[in-house]
């Protein structure tokens, strides 16, 4: 092609190998350490190295080899110019743009999950998985929306696939974005429940957003730095404050809620937040949450730099037998669905198709932001990974295990734990709770809570002081709380949009979207939609996470596989077939798990299928199984079972016939001998660049 | 030689952050009109943003999850 790879120099090849040696050194420490715990440095060493590598062998294969990318030929912001959202932008800016879509509560939650089983399965999958799998789909998929002017995941599954596929596959996204919604919904309802201080600051987050909106709107329009520390600054005093109203016997029961009463408030809250002109209170929440986000994960790197923590937790738990009491099922395949964002998410597909190819000035940088960006995101799971497994493993199964198998009480579950070889005493879970200034830790699933722990440990070894470990739990906490309420009324919206489009083919008028009647239907009917979800997590007796995360696992690395399939075909329709094991082998280890997760989640111990059933079958001769109160709280969870049941097969039913119709797609396209991939034709950026 | 280097790096932040926010950068716009589309009116930042912030959330995705 146009490009010319330049032969290393000899410096360059021994600090290669000097690399792999010292990565490949970490790594063996990493996974044959034995019995004495290991610092987290070997395991930051061993990711570094293996990203390094990643990014300068395979990324550069995949760049030259597979997407041929070439410098010489003018990228869609270049053709397509208009100044606002094709625009030639400087890479890092463009890099900088891209990780801040990319990274969300996803790779925060997903690992701290999977530390159940140890800290080394989630490593290793999170470091092989993001080389070969997870940086390969980002990268990919934006390597052909770049060919494609920029086109969309599913305006690219449309043309190269046929148009039922990309009609399926959208109808996938859909019911993707409404589990992604509850799940991450739940997630701050576990982390605020009975937990005042926490709330109050949360609360806060609205009026705070308001007042950043109406400035940005009339008294300084568009200084989004300047009101961003404003609203820093205000956020901080509140979290300063809550501890007051904590300890105040009148306002604390004012922010004292259970989950159900939360989830029915964070349902109002993402009604009327997507209702609303965004300028009032979406915008300028987006904006204080993206920058938070962004410091924030920078604070997690600086601390365990910085502090260096020891891995408490073993590298290999007992529970990869399937087990366990955060998320049941084995090691293969759960753990490949727990942790979807950090190794490899299907949610990037859309984003890698989305603003970033508009922006990028040459394809001879799409390397470093899609593949690069995508090994950031690896890093900051990571991170989660080493906050979770850097606890008291005690402490973690405290946090993480559902009520009903750790019971209610720090003594009943000082026992349970310790029984499963964990040892703790009760007055270490006191002791933590009063740490952080909270009155429980246990049961508290979810991720963000555990993380909000684990930061704060690791905070409070390098900045010291009484009342800082509780400071920086809820700093930990508001900061997620944050970032995903922002993804609850960002994706109601977009939802809300999708809805209508689709509504609006039966009855026109619904379309539009100033019209208010329309507006209010389809956000009901979205919000009703991942508010049933939501509802059902949190009266769920396992804790909701259990059931909600497999599925919105299932779901995103579904739309992974697909992304991959669509990456799979094209480079057989570009006849470079002998280049088709690169998106094709991790597309069928995509479709392997989620098929084997979902059809265990079908049929079998583990499924919601024979939870319906159990619960059925009491019901028929008239016991009450705990928690249902009532025969009617029982047929509520048979329902509800039945409902993920349904959802699960579509989703199996669905990775199925999107694997039949590319395997249709790809063995057509091999038989022709010559490229049927729908790509514009070149044109020479010196023929169009000023 | 600092100062310079101090100013471009500023002006790289601020594209960032602001792009972060789905705002890109408005002297661009605005040399972009001029050049091509001289009939237009060349709108002030405070319209630019507002443009900007409104169009930000109609499209699909957007962020992760």
């Amino acid at each position: 092609m146009h490009s010319v790879a330049t032969k290393p120099s000899p410096a360059a090849k021994i600090l290669w190998a000097a690399i792999a040696i010292v990565g490949a050194w970490c790594l063996g420490v990493v996974a044959l350490h034995r019995g004495e715990p290991i610092n987290a440095i070997w395991v930051v060493a061993a990711s570094i190295a293996t990203f390094v590598i990643g990014y300068r062998f395979y990324g550069k294969f995949i760049e030259h080899q597979v997407l041929q990318m070439d410098p010489s030929r003018a990228p869609p912001s270049v053709l397509r110019n208009d100044g606002l959202d094709y625009v030639p932008t400087d890479k890092w800016v463009v890099f900088g743009h891209h990780f801040a879509a990319i990274a969300g509560a996803g790779p925060l939650v997903g690992p701290v999950l999977a530390a159940q089983m140890g800290y080394l399965p989630g490593t290793l999958w999170i470091l092989f998985g993001v080389v070969f799998a997870g940086a390969v789909q980002d990268f990919m998929i934006l390597g052909l929306s770049l060919r494609r002017d920029g086109r969309s995941l599913g305006h690219m599954l449309r043309e190269e696939l046929g148009p039922v596929p990309g009609v399926i596959a959208m109808f996938g996204v859909l019911v993707l974005m409404m589990i992604v919604l509850a799940v991450l919904a739940l997630v701050v309802v576990k982390a605020l429940t009975h937990s005042p201080w926490g709330t109050f600051t949360v609360a806060c987050t609205i009026p705070i957003a308001l007042l950043m909106g109406v400035y940005l709107r009339w008294f300084r329009p568009g200084r989004i730095l300047e009101v961003s520390l404003i609203g820093l600054v205000l956020l901080l005093a509140s979290i300063w404050y809550g501890a007051s109203v904590a300890a105040s016997p009148t306002l604390a029961p004012i922010f004292d809620f259970d989950a159900k009463a939360l989830a029915w408030l964070l349902i109002a809250y993402g009604f009327c937040a997507s209702v609303l002109p965004v300028w009032l209170l979406l915008a300028p929440r987006d904006y204080l949450s993206t920058f938070l986000k962004i410091g924030t994960i920078a604070l997690l790197a600086l601390a365990i730099f910085l502090a260096a923590p020891t891995l408490q937790m073993p590298a290999v738990t007992k529970f990869i037998d399937g087990t366990g009491p955060v998320f049941q099922g084995n090691l293969f395949p759960f753990l490949f669905i727990t942790i979807a964002c950090g190794a490899v998410s299907g949610w990037h597909s859309i984003i890698a198709s989305g603003t970033t190819p508009k922006l990028i000035a040459s394809e001879g940088q799409a390397r470093l932001i899609g593949y690069g960006g995508m090994l950031m995101e690896a890093f900051v799971a990571i991170m989660a990974l080493i906050a979770a497994a850097s606890l008291h493993p005690g402490v973690y199964f405290a946090m993480n295990a559902p009520s009903a198998l750790i019971g209610t009480t720090v003594e009943q579950a000082a026992s349970t734990i310790s029984q499963w070889g964990f040892v703790l005493t009760p007055d270490e879970l006191l002791q933590t709770a009063r740490n952080i200034g909270e009155h429980s830790i246990l049961s508290r699933a979810g991720g963000a809570p555990t993380l909000a722990v684990g930061m704060a440990q690791l905070l409070h070894n390098l900045i010291p002081g009484t009342q800082m470990m509780a400071f920086w739990y809820h700093y930990a906490i508001l900061f997620e709380a944050l970032f995903i309420l922002t993804t609850v009324d960002a994706g109601t919206r977009v939802g809300r949009f999708m809805i209508q489009e689709i509504v609006g083919l039966m009855y026109k008028p619904l379309q539009a979207t100033e019209s208010w009647t329309g507006n209010l239907l389809a956000t009901a009917i979205c919000v009703g939609l991942w508010g049933y979800f939501l509802y059902q997590g949190a009266v769920d007796p396992l804790g909701g996470i259990n059931t909600l995360w497999p599925l919105f696992g299932i779901a995103n690395q579904m739309l992974a596989a697909i992304a991959l399939m669509l990456a799979t075909v094209v480079t057989v329709k570009l006849k470079r077939e002998r280049y088709v094991w690169v998106p094709g082998i991790p597309a069928i280890w995509l479709i392997i798990c989620t098929v084997t997760a979902g059809c265990e989640k079908l049929v079998g111990p583990i499924s919601f299928t024979a939870a319906a059933q159990k619960y059925a079958s009491s019901l028929q001769s008239g016991q009450l199984l705990a928690p249902a109160k009532t025969a009617e709280e029982m047929q509520r969870i048979i329902t509800n079972n039945y409902v993920d049941m349904a959802l699960t097969a579509i989703f199996v039913l669905l990775i199925v016939t999107m694997f039949v119709f590319s395997l249709l797609a790809l063995v057509q396209a091999w038989r022709i001998n010559h490229p049927t991939a729908h790509e514009e034709p070149y044109v020479a950026l010196a023929s169009v660049a000023n | 030689m600092m100062k310079t280097r101090w100013q471009a790096f500023r002006k790289w932040a601020v594209q960032t952050a602001r792009l972060c926010c789905g705002v890109p950068d408005y002297d661009v716009y605005v040399r972009h009109l001029r050049e091509h589309h001289p009939e237009r009116k060349v709108p002030t930042y405070p319209e630019f943003f507002r443009e900007r912030q409104i169009a930000r959330y109609k499209g699909t995705g957007g962020r992760c999850c």
